[in-house]
């Protein structure tokens, strides 16, 4: 599954990070590299972007950035 | 000694800088790009300077923001780093820590936020942290000014005995490690040549860092060697080169963490922006919530306290040219030099004056804003419209001011996150009909169309937003082109403001205003009194109509005729309006010789349908002198400003002559 069908209020699991040149290195540097937890806690009042928890803080990417990045929700 | 301010955004480093220099800083811009660069020196070393660099997240070859930090370390050497973290996020913000390491020049970590940490139940073993980094490590709290001095003294301290820090391994065996050494080994002495850290230079290449492999100048052979120890270590690891070393450095982080920070749980800060966020971000009130705050902002701006302020300023200045006049008058000076002195440079001071309550007052509110954490918000609730015409959320809070004053608007994109979204936003602000228009639409609609004045009104603001939509689109497919900065944002938990920074912003526009502002528009004001005064011959005109001015008007005035209104009292009241948008109305009333009743004059002169079509070109053409000054200090080149100035005059004789000659067809 990717990030952005992730269900609100859904932890997971990111397992592969896609996209290429300066988003990508930006998602990595940001801390979203694989087997880091991510939260979907919210999305924008129009829909995107999505508002993200993770290693104890909050991110916003859009929801077309999020879909870069698979993620796996622990069973 | 030079010392180096470096962290990520929002982590408390304007806070720091401002608490480390006090109000002696310096403002400018880095060479060649807009970013901002600010310098002072500090309070308890007279003897350092602290350079503010922008707030990044690691060294990547793609923002301005990231080069220029980078280039700064390499190249102009500080004796010292200091890197402020956010303790309280100290995970993410050791990433970039590691990336400082390995540039081996002394450095100290602050370690910001602790009383929050603290406050918490959280703790942070400092002595171990530091062990852990091989850096001296500083526990602070910049708001409240903790642990500032002592940060101050250990960095004068580290960089007098030139310790470099000890940790420069994150990954002492693996794929990772092997490769990184095999490349530090293949290119040691291209390195050592260039100055540049061993290190540095093998992860970024590893990276495959462009610009460095251009510095390096690095040889076929050299490379093919490289890209093989790198294509091993991905089949190793599993993992591509970015992702490989990313995950080396919070391996390594989370490493130093588990022994070294107690984490607390779910901080009373971060709850509290969970509960402000279900108002200021919710499905339904953020909108509701954002429009009510510029409003309110827009209102005390430009209608309570600026224009009280305008008010008090503009009585203060009458009395004072009242004196003078009045002085040079019983004196018996030459009318010339009285007409120099009262309506040249008493204007002149009296434009420049004018902007600065406004700009102080926006400045205010927006710091606040910008402080708390609410800017960020924006940029989250309102990046869906933005992303349309290729920009960012963030940057509808300038246009927004631009409906008040361009010249605070251009000044506010400074807070902009990307080069390129700044310097869009720059363009696109001139667009927004600013409130010094709002007379002479007011007065040409009582003219032609009196049943009609709000409908006229609302047509111009609408076409402005719509040229400006369509030029943001022209732009983003043309000079913009390419990859906009990606939209990864952080959003900080909400904090009040401190004051001192919030002040010291104000003073800091304030200043910059008026350093920056004061020649030019003065220079501008009495260039413009000496052509309004004078003929060809030098001769005191008695006439407006024989100046220099209307002289330079008539020369201009075929440009305007296929808009219908080549007339060359029209040309030079645009003209004036370069000055101020303001003087296009009494300057044309001056013209028509009825500064009474400019309305019923101007019947004499367009018709309705010139008079759109004049509206229009007012609308989009050039905006004044104060605004294109700030266009130049923030794109840190008169060129371009010049260029600025040039294209929306352009853009607005082209509108102009399409609407005029749309109207012709049905009228």
């Amino acid at each position: 599954m990717t990030l952005d069908k992730l269900p609100v209020g859904q932890e997971a699991v990111i397992t592969r990070v896609g996209g290429e040149g300066a988003l990508r290195c930006r998602f990595l540097d940001m801390g979203l590299i694989p087997k880091t937890r991510v939260l979907v806690r919210k999305t924008a009042p129009m829909g995107d972007p999505l508002e993200l928890r993770l290693r104890g803080y909050t991110l916003t990417i859009r929801k077309s950035d999020a879909q870069q990045i698979e993620v796996e929700v622990e069973a | 000694m030079i010392f180096a301010l470096v962290g990520n955004q929002n982590c408390g480093k304007t806070t720091l800088f401002n608490q480390l220099t006090g109000s002696n800083q310096h403002v400018g811009n880095f060479p060649g790009v807009t970013v901002e660069r600010k310098s002072g020196t500090a309070r308890s070393h007279k003897d350092c300077t602290i350079v503010d660099l922008p707030g990044i997240y690691a060294f990547r070859p793609y923002t301005d923001e990231e080069i220029v930090t980078r280039d700064f370390i390499l190249d102009e050497k500080p004796d010292g780093i200091i890197n402020i973290i956010d303790a309280t996020n100290i995970e993410r913000n050791l990433y970039l820590t590691l990336q400082l390491m390995e540039l081996q020049t002394p450095m100290v970590l602050a370690l910001n936020m602790m009383d929050e940490v603290r406050g918490n139940g959280g703790s942070v073993d400092v002595e171990a942290l530091s062990q852990a980094l091989g850096i001296p490590v500083v526990p602070i709290s910049a708001v409240k000014n903790e642990g500032v001095q002592e940060l101050m003294d250990t960095a004068v301290q580290t960089a007098k005995q030139r310790h470099l820090p000890q940790v420069t391994d994150f990954c002492p065996f693996g794929p990772v490690h092997r490769c990184i050494h095999a490349v530090c080994h293949m290119i040691e002495d291209h390195a050592k040549e260039m100055g540049l850290p061993v290190r540095f230079a093998a992860t970024k290449l590893i990276e495959n860092d462009p610009i460095l492999r251009e510095k390096l100048q690095v040889h076929d052979n050299e490379l093919e060697a490289m890209e093989h120890a790198v294509d091993q270590m991905e089949a190793e690891c599993g993992l591509d080169r970015n992702a490989a070393l990313a995950d080396m450095r919070y391996t390594f982080i989370e490493d130093v963490c588990a022994k070294t920070v107690v984490k607390c749980q779910e901080s009373r800060e971060h709850r509290r922006s969970e509960r402000i966020d279900r108002v200021l971000t919710g499905k339904y009130s953020a909108i509701p919530v954002f429009l009510l705050v510029m409003m309110a902002i827009f209102y005390l701006t430009f209608n309570v306290i600026g224009k009280v302020l305008s008010d008090w300023l503009a009585m203060g200045i009458d009395w004072l040219t009242g004196v003078v006049d009045l002085g040079l008058t019983a004196y018996g000076i030459n009318p010339v030099v009285h007409s120099l002195i009262v309506d040249g440079i008493f204007t002149g001071v009296g434009t420049v004056l004018s902007f600065l309550p406004i700009i102080v007052t926006l400045f205010f509110f927006l710091s606040i804003l910008e402080d708390t954490g609410y800017m960020a918000r924006v940029a989250f609730v309102m990046d869906q419209l933005l992303r349309k015409i290729g920009l960012s959320g963030r940057s509808i809070v300038p246009m927004l001011i631009g409906f008040g004053c361009s010249v605070p608007a251009i000044m506010a994109t400074r807070t902009l996150s990307s080069e390129r979204d700044r310097k869009m936003t720059i363009l696109l602000t001139p667009f927004m009909s600013c409130s010094a228009k709002i007379p002479i639409y007011g007065v040409f609609s009582a003219a032609f169309f009196p049943r009609h004045a709000a409908l006229v009104m609302i047509g111009l603001y609408v076409t402005g937003i719509l040229v400006g939509i369509l030029a943001a689109m022209v732009l983003d497919q043309t000079a913009f082109r390419g990859n906009p900065v990606p939209f990864v944002m952080e959003l900080p938990n909400y904090r009040f403001p401190s004051l001192k920074s919030v002040l010291l912003l104000m003073w800091d526009k304030a200043k910059d205003f008026l350093e920056r502002a004061f020649t030019v528009i003065f220079v501008a004001t009495i260039v413009i009194w000496f052509l309004q005064t004078f003929d060809t011959r030098l001769n005191v005109v008695t006439d407006q109509t024989e100046s220099l001015l209307a002289m330079i008007g008539a020369l201009i005035a075929p440009i305007f005729t296929p808009l219908g209104f080549g007339d060359w009292r029209a040309a030079t009241a645009l003209i004036s309006g370069f000055i101020a948008k303001e003087s296009v109305v009494s300057t044309l009333g001056v013209l028509l010789g009825s500064a009474s009743d400019v309305g019923a004059a101007l019947g004499t002169m367009f018709a309705p349908v010139t008079a759109v079509s004049f509206l229009v070109f007012t609308l989009l053409y050039t905006p004044c002198v104060a605004a294109i000054t700030a266009v130049r200090r923030e794109l840190g080149s008169g060129w371009k400003a010049a260029g600025v100035a040039l294209l929306q005059c352009c853009v607005a004789w082209l509108t102009s002559f399409v609407v005029y000659h749309a109207m012709l067809l049905f009228v």
